[in-house]
């Protein structure tokens, strides 16, 4: 019984994270009926994924229950190497009207 | 134990280096994993966005029914499937087998109505003409990327899937521990964590106006 308890009550813990997460959803959703440019639209669906992404990394990864070094250790680099992706843009544009690169 | 057999453990304990990051070796491989598929589904979204970036004829295909309120439903099930993840870590700790086990079957059936959803997703775009270098609309590498971002998702649920059957079946049976279950649980909750990345910049980005 004790067990069974407890169990409810982890279910019960994490509701809020659960609903924060289908509220963010939702919000997406609602948003991306808005009449947003591309690029305003991208930046904002992709704070709110950012946002619901480290809500489960933190509580149902339990990352945030885990020492601080294991954190300093995964999330800076991942973070530091999808930055480093973002050098492929300038060539995408580039591609969209043909320019060549200046010389 | 004799004094030579007590000298060799004592020995052998002192060179056990202690982890790092004070949890388990097989919890530690698994969070360099997901970091790494992390990293992968990162080079897939941001290829993704280069192509539509560069395509002046970009396809935006998804109406608000069936495509946009099928993906919710994925959505709403594949989250709720974590719930019942964290039910399950949370009862294995505590040794309920049969709560664990209900937990984990929980986690299965949403996962298998997550796949059947995603499947059913693709049988209508595939109905509609879209192949992986051809659609009625525009760009022929619309396809081409939406296929394979989708589909190395849905290879996760489904390798998820197996992975739960496995580590449920062992746990009841006693040749598994609480930390399997809570190492498969750190993989679903990032497969869920992965879909918050797709919805908005695979589907959200092209729906139709």
């Amino acid at each position: 019984m004790a067990a069974s308890g407890a169990s409810k009550n982890v279910i019960a813990r994490y509701l809020p994270v659960y609903f924060v997460l289908l509220g963010i959803s939702a919000l997406e959703v609602f948003i991306a009926y808005q009449h947003f440019a591309t690029g305003s639209l991208l930046a904002i669906l992709l704070g709110l994924a950012v946002c619901g992404g480290a809500l489960a990394v933190m509580y149902f990864m339990h990352l945030a229950q885990e020492s601080r070094s294991l954190f300093l250790t995964l999330i800076p680099a991942t973070i530091f190497v999808l930055l480093m992706m973002n050098m492929i843009w300038s060539d995408s544009f580039r591609l969209l009207h043909m320019r060549p690169f200046a010389r | 134990m004799s004094n030579t057999e007590a000298a060799i453990h004592a020995h052998a304990g002192a060179l056990v280096e202690a982890s790092p990051y004070a949890i388990p070796s097989r919890k530690l491989t698994m969070w360099l994993f997901i970091i790494s598929d992390a990293i992968t589904f990162g080079a897939l979204l941001f290829g993704y966005g280069y192509l539509r970036a560069a395509s002046s004829d970009w396809p935006t295909p998804f109406k608000l029914t069936p495509s946009i309120l099928n993906v919710m439903i994925m959505t709403v099930v594949l989250i709720t499937s974590s719930l019942t993840m964290l039910g399950a870590v949370d009862s294995a700790k505590l040794g309920d087998k049969p709560k664990t086990a209900r937990f984990l079957w929980s986690t299965i059936l949403l996962g298998v109505v997550f796949a059947g959803l995603h499947i059913r997703e693709w049988i209508g775009l595939m109905d509609e003409g879209v192949r992986l270098f051809q659609n009625p609309w525009g760009s022929p590498l619309f396809g081409a990327t939406f296929f394979s971002i989708t589909g190395l998702h849905l290879l996760h649920v489904i390798s998820g899937v197996v992975a739960i059957v496995v580590i449920s079946r062992g746990f009841s049976r006693g040749r598994l521990t609480a930390g399997h279950v809570e190492t498969v649980g750190l993989y679903w909750h990032f497969v869920d964590l992965v879909w918050m990345f797709v919805v908005p910049i695979v589907y959200l980005l092209n729906i139709s106006r």
